[in-house]
């Protein structure tokens, strides 16, 4: 017997601008304010002052940026803070063309997900790469799995107690 | 393990999968599920629950959507609820069908799946920028591509992965979806690899041809206990092993080379299943293929290969519809060659799976004799997984 196939009525793009189907519009302002919480709080204020701070478990003995009050592996709360260097080594990137809305960027943006030092090997934060080249063929030969890497911060005045403290993360050496 | 009732899949159904639908969300899963029920032979009469699944409510801008569908599902007068993992909501829902029958409550239970997304403006992509942390992941101005190219990047480096390999997934894939009557218009195709390796780079590594596009679609499922089913015409496909996990949401503390929690979910289901050897025991496979990436690293955590040894076994065709000796991987084309409703995704790879085990496949009939399939999900922070091992 046949496979049950039934509806799903495609709409052409031309349908939609030239009113051939009836469509409702609505648009919702969404805003909200949010608490950075007990450990996110601390974190952001250490990066206000310059200080990246991760969290240590005793039990585990994994040092864990984002810092977090809880271990969710050993599930107890965590208390021993750790300053983390503002340097560290790549574990991934990407170089990215579309913006969240699907529309293409002319130059790349490059995020990373990057294990700082003083973190445990494979606890990496995300953030951004600058000053990778240009192009996808210059990026992709300057940057690998490993890739040494060195905070960018704002100017000490500029910074307000946000990841964005820190503009980017820049290869450094090689 | 006392499990009061054997469960069985009965009747599948679903609509076309389409960039734009005309239906709304109520009409979609409307459609999908009177299809299932008319596949069963049997009516909403019949059915003395209704398991809903749809991964988002933001592309609707419908809150609680769920109760919004409810009424196209067949929930009306009847114990209904939503099962909502993300993209592994769609297999979830069988898996909460499952429990819903295994538990010697009910008889039959219906599974309607739906997903439109097109609705969110300017782009649905839009819509996920919300999966990332508020506090120090959006305001770095996050895209939903990061976290796959993240990924991608990751398992490409581990295991030394050419651009290539990715390429022939997406080409095995999209010609498995042209004989498939749900495939999305242009999504299916017999393209070159050069055709894909020189499509438009989204967030490099990941190409356009290896990611599943905005699709709008539903899918249905009828679940009865093995008693019910022995009282059909058809013979039933049996419910043999369901496992779910998750991992953890601080996404960039995980090992992105390996889904662990993949294996972990394939482990619960094939235990539960009483297999000992997936890659003796699986003769087809429907894995998670919203990137081309994901089906190679989904086939690993389904343990149907070593780690870093899918792309050998894809180049000796191991993964092809085709294949004698092999295990067919997303014959039905997948999300890559039918489409991505997300939610309905899922509810596509099991009745596929349903359908390979019933020869009810038609094109897509696998050429090997196939007794047992394994369908898997994977979603929320890409952190999910949800597997459900199917046997005749």
């Amino acid at each position: 017997m046949e496979q049950k196939i039934r509806g799903g009525t495609s709409l052409t793009d031309h349908a939609l601008t030239a009113g051939e189907a009836l469509l409702t519009h609505w648009q919702v302002k969404s805003d909200y304010r949010w608490d950075a919480g007990a450990a996110l709080s601390r974190f952001l204020e250490g990066l206000k002052h310059g200080q990246i701070l991760g969290i240590h478990c005793p039990q585990c003995r994994r040092t864990l940026v984002p810092p977090r009050v809880f271990c969710e592996r050993c599930f107890r709360p965590l208390e021993q803070w750790v300053p983390l260097y503002d340097t560290g080594k790549l574990i991934t990137y990407s170089v990215s063309y579309v913006n969240w809305d699907a529309t293409r960027r002319r130059t790349p943006e490059i995020p990373a997900v990057i294990e700082l030092d003083g973190a445990s090997p494979g606890i990496g934060i995300l953030h951004l790469l600058g000053e990778a080249g240009g192009s996808l063929s210059e990026i992709t030969a300057r940057l690998g799995a490993g890739t040494p890497v060195q905070a960018v911060w704002k100017p000490a005045a500029e910074r307000e107690g946000a990841i964005t403290d820190i503009r980017y993360f820049r290869p450094v050496g090689g | 393990m006392g499990y009061k009732n054997k469960v069985a899949v009965v009747g599948a159904g679903l609509t076309r999968f389409v960039r734009r639908a005309l239906e709304t969300p109520r009409e979609l899963a409307f459609a999908a599920a009177s299809a299932a029920l008319e596949d069963a032979g049997l009516t909403i009469d019949d059915i003395q629950c209704v398991v809903f699944a749809s991964a988002s409510d933001p592309f609707d801008g419908v809150h609680m959507k769920g109760e919004y569908v409810a009424d196209g599902a067949g929930g009306w007068g009847k114990p209904y609820m939503r099962t909502c993992l993300g993209g592994g909501s769609g297999v979830m829902s069988l898996i909460t069908a499952w429990y819903h029958v295994a538990s010697g409550r009910f008889d039959t239970c219906l599974v309607v799946a739906e997903e439109k997304m097109s609705p969110a403006m300017p782009h649905p992509q839009g819509a996920f920028n919300a999966i990332y942390d508020q506090f120090i992941e959006r305001p770095l101005g996050v895209n939903l591509l990061w976290i796959f190219s993240l990924e991608m990047n990751r398992y490409m480096q581990a295991h030394g992965i050419p651009m290539e390999t990715f390429a022939r997934v997406a080409q095995k894939n999209k010609r498995n979806g042209m004989d498939h009557p749900s495939a999305q218009a242009s999504i299916a195709g017999d393209f070159t690899l050069q055709q894909i390796l020189n499509s438009e780079v989204m967030a490099w590594p990941v190409l356009r041809l290896m990611v599943s596009p905005i699709s709008d679609g539903a899918g249905a499922l009828v679940v009865t206990s093995e008693s019910f089913a022995r009282r059909l015409s058809r013979p039933p496909v049996w419910v043999e092993g369901v496992g779910w996990n998750m991992d953890s949401s601080y996404w960039t503390n995980r090992d992105l080379a390996y889904p662990a929690y993949v294996e972990k979910a394939a482990r619960m289901a094939y235990e539960m299943a009483g297999l000992t050897d997936p890659r003796r025991d699986i003769h087809v496979a429907e894995p998670h293929d919203p990137f081309a990436y994901k089906e190679l690293h989904h086939l690993e955590g389904l343990l149907l290969a070593d780690r870093g040894q899918v792309p050998r076994l894809l180049e000796q065709g191991f993964w092809d519809r085709d294949t004698t000796t092999g295990i067919p991987s997303s014959p039905s084309g997948g999300l890559l060659g039918v489409g991505n409703p997300l939610a309905a995704s899922g509810v596509m790879k099991i009745a596929e799976i349903f359908w390979q085990l019933q020869g009810r496949a038609g094109a897509r009939q696998v050429r090997r004799e196939v007794r047992r399939g394994v369908a898997q999900g994977w979603g929320d922070l890409m952190q999910v997984a949800t597997v459900a091992v199917l046997g005749k």
